[in-house]
């Protein structure tokens, strides 16, 4: 079963993260390279990446016109899309299991998301 | 996709070459590891130059030779045992079969998950390579190889040998193996997309595997052989179960032409036959129900009162979700929607863990809308598509259940 974890950050998470150290936020980079790499070890990783900042973020618009890829406005939203991991795991119980492991947890900013299975199923 | 016969040849051949060379190296690890390069070797050599005598003896030869080469650091113990290996006579046949059995219980041992057990019985029996088990089940190559190296690291911590475990125990082995390969078999209902001629075809791995367990199993239980039937008779529907266009089409609205006639036939053989001697069990009920199923000219012309009986003694076997469900559809069959719907209620009321778990499965809120459809009550039954639409984990058939709804608002 696949599952998609969907850390998010606010105005409070993002304060707490911009009060650490360079220190504190290194240890803070460590403690997640950490958490993927216990993920490859037991074969539940598959993909896993941190967003860069929001004011890159580039809005698509595709018409007849042609494709425009434009700026925000993106300011007024509090909850963003820090980053993600796609994990492989035997159930739901256990993707919430890792989920819990993101200091991101303590603040509710952590989402788990069952991914829809593509193959044809059984009959009904 | 038709497979080579050289790729048929070296699969077959894999679980008693594995086997050969754990018995006289006793690393189950290293001897994978060795068997594998073989096959990989095997891969690419036979095609070309056909498929050898004896596909056995040239699996362990190349694969011994790896095996020393890999593990024995010591060139002229090596030089020794490659001129020995060369010599050696090819292992009796006799303990092919019971090889083959000793190493699926193995693959399943319990210290083991599920996923891990998958892919390690997808390797070391099917002989298949990681990166076909990675397409397979759509993950990375990394994350199955390591999967693979974790269970043989657990296997090895174990402490087990290659040998039959205690008869205390085999039951329960044996009965965690056919789950595995069921579950083997449901991963393989692949989407049918153009890109697919890489990938192997999980369903047909595991009816492959199925037959090998049969053959090597005594099957006292006769749970092995209705595993068997119940694929058979299952796969056999997959041609007329999508549309095309990765649409689901529903078992009463498939075009019962397109079942596959010779898996039926074999299906229905086999389960015939072991119904008559062995004690019943939940696969082989399963399996008699797809029978009934397969044989029917069309829904309405199928013995719905057999299949409601059929699942009134499985769900005194193996109670379950979705064995409730399928005696209630088999009770509306009989009776009407409106005794359906009312089993549906006494099911879902019913107290502790299994009537929380129908109420929250999408399935129940599928067979809801249907029945709510065949009696004539539209909005609710687009209500219930949509709710079941919304909580199901599968594709194809979150379309199927959200166009249902949609038709049926339309309607109303």
């Amino acid at each position: 079963m696949k599952y998609l974890i969907q850390i998010y950050s606010n105005p409070a998470s993002r304060a707490v993260w911009n009060g650490f150290t360079p220190e504190q936020q290194a240890e803070g980079y460590e403690y997640y390279q950490g958490i993927s790499d216990d993920l490859a070890s037991s074969g539940e990783f598959v993909a896993g990446e941190a967003l860069a900042d929001i004011s890159l973020a580039k809005r698509v618009t595709h018409d007849d016109a042609g494709t425009v890829a434009s700026d925000g406005p993106f300011a007024e939203t509090k909850e963003l899309l820090a980053g993600f991991y796609l994990v492989d795991c035997e159930s739901e119980t256990r993707a919430v299991e890792i989920a819990a492991r993101f200091p991101e947890s303590q603040f509710g900013l952590v989402e788990v998301r069952p991914v829809l299975e593509m193959a044809s199923g059984s009959d009904v | 996709m038709p497979e080579s016969d050289a790729v048929r040849a070296l699969r077959a051949a894999a679980p008693s070459a594995l086997a050969v060379l754990v018995r006289r190296y006793g690393d189950f690890a290293a001897c994978e590891d060795a068997v594998q390069e073989a096959l990989i070797a095997a891969a690419a050599q036979w095609p070309r130059d056909g498929v050898p005598d004896s596909p056995r003896a040239w699996l362990v030869r190349v694969a011994s030779r790896r095996y020393i080469d890999e593990v024995r650091a010591d060139v002229a113990r090596r030089r020794r045992e490659s001129r020995a290996v060369e010599l050696e006579p090819e292992p009796a046949p006799v303990a092919a079969v019971d090889d083959t059995l000793t190493l699926f219980l193995l693959c399943c041992h319990p210290a083991l998950s599920r996923p891990a057990q998958l892919v390690l019985t997808l390797r070391a029996v099917g002989g298949l390579s990681t990166a076909e088990i990675s397409r397979a089940l759509l993950l990375p190559e990394a994350t199955v190889a390591q999967r693979i190296s974790r269970a043989k690291a657990r296997i090895r911590a174990s402490g087990e040998g290659f040998r039959m475990p205690q008869p205390t125990e085999l039951d329960g082995r044996l009965a965690a193996l056919r789950q595995v390969l069921y579950l083997i078999f449901t991963e393989g209902h692949t989407a049918s997309s153009g890109d697919e001629l890489a990938r192997v075809d999980l369903s047909a791995e595991a009816i492959r595997l199925t037959r090998q367990l049969q053959a090597s199993d005594p099957d006292a239980s006769g749970e092995t052989t209705g595993l068997l039937a119940l694929m058979l008779l299952t796969d056999a529907r997959r041609a007329a179960r999508s549309d095309g266009a990765g649409g689901l089409v529903p078992l009463d609205e498939q075009d019962r032409a397109r079942w596959d006639r010779g898996m039926i036939d074999e299906g229905v053989a086999l389960i015939t036959e072991v119904l008559d001697h062995a004690p019943i069990g939940p696969y082989q009920l399963q399996a008699a129900i797809a029978a009934v199923h397969d044989e029917a000219p069309s829904s309405v012309d199928t013995d719905w009162i057999e299949i409601l009986g059929l699942y009134e003694l499985l769900d005194r076997l193996a109670p379950g979700p979705m064995v409730a469900l399928g005696r209630i559809v088999a009770l509306a069959m009989v009776e009407g929607p409106q005794a359906g719907l009312a089993a549906l209620e006494a099911s879902e009321s019913a107290a502790g863990a299994a009537g929380a778990a129908l109420a929250e499965h999408h399935r129940t809120w599928a067979v809801r809308a249907h029945l709510l459809e065949r009696s004539g009550a539209a909005d609710a039954a687009s209500l219930a598509f949509a709710e079941a639409a919304r909580r199901t984990l599968n594709g194809p058939e979150q379309r199927y259940l959200a166009s249902k709804a949609e038709r049926l608002r339309a309607r109303s």
